[in-house]
């Protein structure tokens, strides 16, 4: 029998210390429901998406009661929205989201990822009447979230892609205004996308992928930060050690559910995603953790190094407790949804600037933060871009989830509620990037893709 | 199915035999036990056998979990899995 210890340890976990599932997350391909008629290529989203997902919100709360391990979120991704449109005679692609919202509401899902757009190397027809709906889909839905592909290491950087979702966020932001922007909280701007992503808003499923599968996104950064409370003072190595240890016991819990929600779904299981995300609950946070190293706050000098290590280690002890890893893998540093990063940016501590060093180390980007309303398409496409580029050089996946916040400037603050969090206005610089933005074009791979 | 029921609360008087007659009741078997009482906190591990054709997990969670809050303890049940899962290699 497991010893007592064990046990109570697992209870407390759970208990105190935040350790769930966050997401089991159901991707489905529409690819055989591509129609020239929009109602009827509607219907057929519809009825795909209800007749698989039919069971998923049922399983998750049965796994989720015999286990006794909180499963956060049940959510569905779906092959890129623009790839099935693009077979409809129709200018309009808002009608798609919303049937992605009505299928969401009919099994009970509260998000629903995959009204996006690869165009890394360029637009289609479909591509571009997809990006150019966001801004009324995102307004006219609840649970739809979008999200776009700018750039890949193979490709380089499509700036036309980037001034567009420069222009796309600021509409976004207007058409949402009523609830500070909110829009712009689910949609990601992405370099190097993954295919299996489960966790939202920049969750897809890729071409790549099969029929139906699960997977399933893990968190627990609550579980690491008291374990690191035991290692006070004590040398780096010790950390890592007690990091990686702790991310393994997470991640077999992980596993156990996605192997049990396949069985049970009799879909396959795809993958663990081994990110550790935080919530706005205190005692849930990624910035905790860095702090625990020794940072009087997030954002000083050293947070990028803690960042490394954690990072790093998290998926080193995750690895093997999973057969199959994927997603972003990585911690995650959402400003809103952080407690210890929005105390950090209230006191100033935190920037723009060291946010985009943390994420050359991290997944996944500059990730649900609050900047002036007043900021203009071209500023917030330059800002996309800097996160391209370190995303295209150093082969990982970056994101860019921005909310000029309406009506609001720097000393403000806006509450999205939920899970999203709340966040202080970040200043952005003052200069222009206009003229840069305005060349459009393609910023060439880099050499590091040239690997044959 | 086997799975641990945990049994947290403050220390009074017929914890064990409540719990035990409420499982022998449903048909439910048990192979392992282990208490201790720390500071009056009472905490009890027990490794259960549900027979295939007894009782539905989910009312047994309910029926623990109800005759915990009405005898002010943290009743629970949860499949031995995740532990295994969690601690062993």
């Amino acid at each position: 029998m497991i010893n007592k210890g064990e046990i109570l340890q697992t209870i407390e976990m759970i208990d105190q210390q935040h350790l769930d599932i966050r997401t089991i997350t159901m991707g489905i391909s529409l690819r055989d429901c591509a129609h020239p008629d929009v109602e009827q290529c509607c219907q057929k989203i519809y009825d795909k998406i209800t007749s698989c997902a039919s069971k998923l919100v049922e399983t998750g709360e049965q796994i989720e009661r015999e286990f006794g391990i909180p499963i956060v979120n049940k959510r569905i991704s779906i092959t890129p929205m623009a790839h099935i449109a693009g077979s409809c005679e129709t200018e309009d692609y808002v009608p798609f989201a919303v049937t992605m919202d009505r299928a969401a509401r009919a099994v009970g899902v509260n998000f629903i990822g995959g009204f996006s757009a690869l165009v890394h190397k360029g637009f289609t027809d479909g591509d571009l009447k997809l990006i150019r709906a966001i801004p009324e889909a995102l307004s006219s839905t609840e649970r739809v979230c979008s999200s776009a592909n700018v750039a890949t290491t193979r490709a380089g950087i499509n700036m036309n892609a980037v001034a567009e979702m420069g222009r796309i966020i600021k509409k976004t932001a207007a058409l949402t205004a009523d609830a500070g922007g909110i829009g712009c909280a689910k949609l990601v701007v992405f370099a190097n996308a993954v295919e299996d992503n489960p966790f939202m808003a920049g969750a897809f499923h890729g071409e790549g992928e099969a029929e139906c599968v699960i997977n399933v996104g893990v968190s627990g950064p609550g579980v690491v930060y008291h374990a690191l409370q035991a290692c006070k003072g004590l040398p780096f190595d010790e950390v890592a050690e007690t990091i990686k240890k702790t991310a393994f016991r997470i991640t077999r819990m992980g596993q156990l559910v996605a192997q049990e929600a396949s069985k049970r779904l009799g879909v396959p299981f795809g993958v663990v995603d081994l990110s550790l995300a935080p919530t706005p609950e205190i005692g849930d946070s990624v910035a905790d953790i860095l702090e625990e190293m020794g940072l009087e706050s997030v954002g000083t000098h050293g947070t990028t190094a803690a960042l490394a290590l954690l990072n790093d280690a998290v998926k080193k002890g995750g690895v093997m407790a999973s057969s199959h890893v994927g997603g972003l893998s990585g911690a995650f540093i959402p400003v809103s949804e952080d407690a210890g990063m929005i105390r950090a940016a209230e006191n100033g501590f935190l920037t723009l600037e060291k946010l985009e060093a943390m994420t050359c180390v991290c997944s996944v980007g500059l990730d649900m933060i609050a900047i002036p309303g007043d900021t203009s398409a071209e500023t917030i496409s330059a800002i996309i871009a800097d996160e391209a580029a370190i995303g295209v050089v150093n082969n990982k996946t970056t994101a860019v989830r921005l909310v000029p916040v309406p009506g609001k400037g720097v000393s403000g603050r806006v509450d999205f509620g939920g899970l999203l969090g709340s966040a202080p206005i970040m200043p952005v610089h003052p200069c222009s990037s206009a003229e840069f933005i305005a060349r459009g074009g393609r910023i060439p791979a880099p050499l590091s893709s040239l690997k044959n | 199915m086997r799975a641990i029921v945990t049994v947290i609360g403050k220390d009074r008087v017929g914890i064990i035999a409540n719990v035990c007659s409420l499982l022998a009741k449903n048909g439910v078997n048990v192979l392992d036990i282990s208490q201790t009482v720390m500071q009056e906190y009472f905490t009890m591990i027990m490794l259960v056998e549900n027979p295939s054709e007894g009782i539905v997990f989910d009312e047994l969670s309910r029926l623990l979990s109800d005759a915990g809050r009405e005898q002010g303890l943290s009743i629970r049940i949860q499949r031995e899995d995740i532990f295994n899962a969690m601690h062993r290699i």
